[in-house]
C-alpha cells in the first residue's frame, strides 16, 4: 500500500505486520550519535533541531555523496542500537521508524502506547533504495559526518512493516511459518 | 630476494577498497540465485530479488553495494623472499585504505576511541592487519570489508571438552537463531573450533575467505557444515528475519588443535554483502 508523511494516530491503524508499504515525502535520518544527542538534548529541556511530531525516522548512515548525486548508498542499519533511545521520541509524538533487525520489548510496548510503527527496510540494497531518495539535506550535527541528522524526500519508498500498533510481530510470524523440527 | 614497491601496495590495497564495494563474488551471486530458485516464501523472495537488482546497480561503479562499506579488514600473505622498499607493509596499507575508501566515497566507519568520544578517523584506517609469512616470493593482499551489523552477532564460547559435538552445534545455532534479523541474512557463518579464544574467532572469520559451493577439504567438517546449515536453516528467520528457507547460505568451519582442557568455539556471522577482492603481487 503507499503511505505518505506525516503520520497520524489514524494512519498508523491502518497498518499491520506484514504489510509491504512504499512512503512517499519527508522522512528524518538519524542513527547512534544524533540519537545520543537528541536524547541529551530532551535532557537538558532543549528543543530538538526538527520537529519530529508526527514524524518517521530511518536508522541510517549513507556512504559519501558524489557530485551529481543525491546521496550515496543508503541502506538501513540495525535497530536495536537504537532501543535505548527510541521510547524518548516516540514520548514526543515520533510515528515511525525505519531499520532492519529486532527491537527491545519496553520499544515494542511504547509503539503499543504511543501509536507507532517500525518498518524494515531491505538490509543491504543500499543502491537500491537510494533510487528512490530524490532530495537530501543535513539538518543538524554535521560533524558527525555519516552520523548526521538528515532530512530526506522519498518516492515510493520500499519497507515492510514488521511491528505494528496492536502488538503484530513480523519477524515472530514469519519464523513461526517457516521453522522446521 | 625480490623486491615490492610500498606505494605499489598502497594502490592494490586503494584499488581492492573500491572493487570490492562494488562487484560482489560470482560465488556469492550465484548463491543468493540459488536461494531465490528455491526459496518458498513471497516476502523472502521479494527480499532476495531486491538483493539482485542491487548487486547490478552497485557493479555500474556508482553506488557501493552497501553504505556500510566496513572495516578494512586485509589478510597478507608475505612471501619470505620478498623485501619491502620505499616504506612498511603496514603504513603502506593504512595509507592504501585510507586512498581507496577517500577516492572511492567509502564511507569511513572508524571511530578512535571506542567507549568515550569515539570520533570518526575520517579515512577509514586503521585497517585490521592479519599476516602470515609463506614460502615463496610473492606478496597476496586480500580485503574483506566488513559491515559492522552482522560483526556484532559474532560470539565465542569457551566450551569443556565433555561438551563435544553436539555442544559445538547447539552453541553456533543458537547464535544464529538469537541473531534473527539482525546480521542482514541470508548469511554466511563463519565458524572456527579449537586452538585458543583469540585463534577460534580468528579461524571464524578467515573461514570466509573460501569461495562459496567449495568443498571443505576435510570430510568431518565437511560433515558438520552439512548439518549446521540444515539446522540453521530450518529455524526459518529467512532473508531479512521476515521467514523462509535461507536464513544462511553456507557454515564454513576450520579447525585446529587445542589443550587437553579446552574446546572454544568461535563464530563470525557475514552478511550477504559478502565482499572480499584479492590481489597478488
Amino acid at each position: 500500500m503507499k503511505l505518505t508523511t506525516p503520520l497520524t494516530d489514524a494512519s498508523v491503524q491502518n497498518l499491520h505486520a506484514g504489510d509491504t508499504v512504499e512512503i512517499t515525502g519527508t522522512i528524518y535520518v538519524g542513527r547512534d550519535a544524533a540519537h545520543k544527542k537528541m536524547v541529551e538534548a530532551l535532557d537538558r529541556g532543549e528543543k530538538l533541531p526538527v520537529d519530529l511530531n508526527g514524524q518517521i525516522i530511518y536508522y541510517m548512515g549513507p556512504s559519501p555523496t558524489k557530485p551529481g548525486q543525491v546521496i550515496g548508498s543508503a541502506g538501513p542499519t540495525t535497530s536495536g542500537r537504537m532501543d535505548a533511545y527510541a521510547p524518548r521520541l516516540m514520548e514526543i509524538g515520533l510515528k515511525g521508524m525505519i531499520g532492519k533487525g529486532l527491537r527491545a520489548a519496553p520499544v515494542k510496548d511504547a509503539m503499543k502506547k504511543y501509536k507507532a510503527v517500525y518498518f524494515a527496510a531491505t538490509g543491504g540494497a543500499a543502491a537500491l533504495i537510494s533510487q528512490r531518495i530524490k532530495k537530501a539535506q543535513v539538518m543538524a550535527y554535521e560533524d558527525l559526518g555519516a552520523e548526521a541528522l538528515q532530512k530526506l524526500e522519498v518516492e515510493d519508498f520500499p519497507v515492510i512493516v514488521v511491528n505494528d500498533v496492536f502488538g503484530g510481530d513480523a519477524y515472530e510470524d514469519g519464523k513461526k511459518k517457516y521453522a522446521k523440527k | 630476494m625480490r623486491e615490492i614497491q610500498a606505494n605499489q601496495i598502497s594502490e592494490t590495497v586503494a584499488r581492492l577498497a573500491i572493487e570490492a564495494n562494488h562487484f560482489l563474488g560470482d560465488d556469492v551471486v550465484a548463491a543468493l540465485q540459488q536461494a531465490r530458485a528455491t526459496e518458498e516464501s513471497p516476502a523472502a523472495r521479494d527480499v532476495l530479488d531486491q538483493l539482485l537488482k542491487n548487486v547490478e546497480i552497485a557493479k555500474q561503479g556508482t553506488f557501493p553495494l552497501c553504505q556500510d562499506t566496513g572495516v578494512a579488514v586485509i589478510v597478507v600473505e608475505l612471501g619470505q623472499e620478498v623485501h619491502i622498499v620505499g616504506g612498511n607493509l603496514n603504513d603502506a596499507i593504512h595509507a592504501g585504505v585510507k586512498k581507496g575508501y577517500t577516492d572511492g566515497y567509502l564511507r569511513k566507519s572508524m571511530v578512535a576511541q571506542p567507549f568515550s568520544d569515539r570520533k570518526n578517523t575520517k579515512d577509514n584506517t586503521p585497517a585490521m592487519i592479519h599476516t602470515d609469512v609463506v614460502p615463496g616470493d610473492k606478496l597476496k593482499i586480500t580485503i574483506m570489508p566488513k559491515g559492522g551489523g552482522c560483526e556484532n552477532m559474532s560470539a565465542l564460547a569457551m566450551l569443556t571438552p565433555s561438551a563435544g559435538r553436539k555442544g559445538v552445534i547447539d552453541f553456533i545455532v543458537n547464535t544464529i537463531d538469537k541473531a534473527g534479523s539482525n546480521p542482514c541474512p541470508p548469511t554466511i557463518v563463519g565458524v572456527g573450533v579449537g586452538g585458543s579464544s583469540d585463534q577460534a574467532m580468528w579461524l571464524a572469520k578467515k573461514s570466509l575467505l573460501r569461495p562459496l559451493g567449495s568443498p571443505n577439504p576435510d570430510s568431518e567438517n565437511a560433515a558438520l557444515e552439512k548439518e549446521l546449515l540444515e539446522k540453521i536453516n530450518n529455524l526459518g528467520i529467512g532473508p531479512m528475519g521476515l521467514g523462509g528457507r535461507t536464513t544462511s547460505l553456507a557454515v564454513h568451519v576450520l579447525t585446529t588443535p587445542c589443550h587437553i582442557a579446552s574446546m572454544p568455539v568461535g563464530v563470525n556471522v557475514q552478511c550477504h554483502s559478502a565482499r572480499y577482492k584479492e590481489a597478488v603481487l
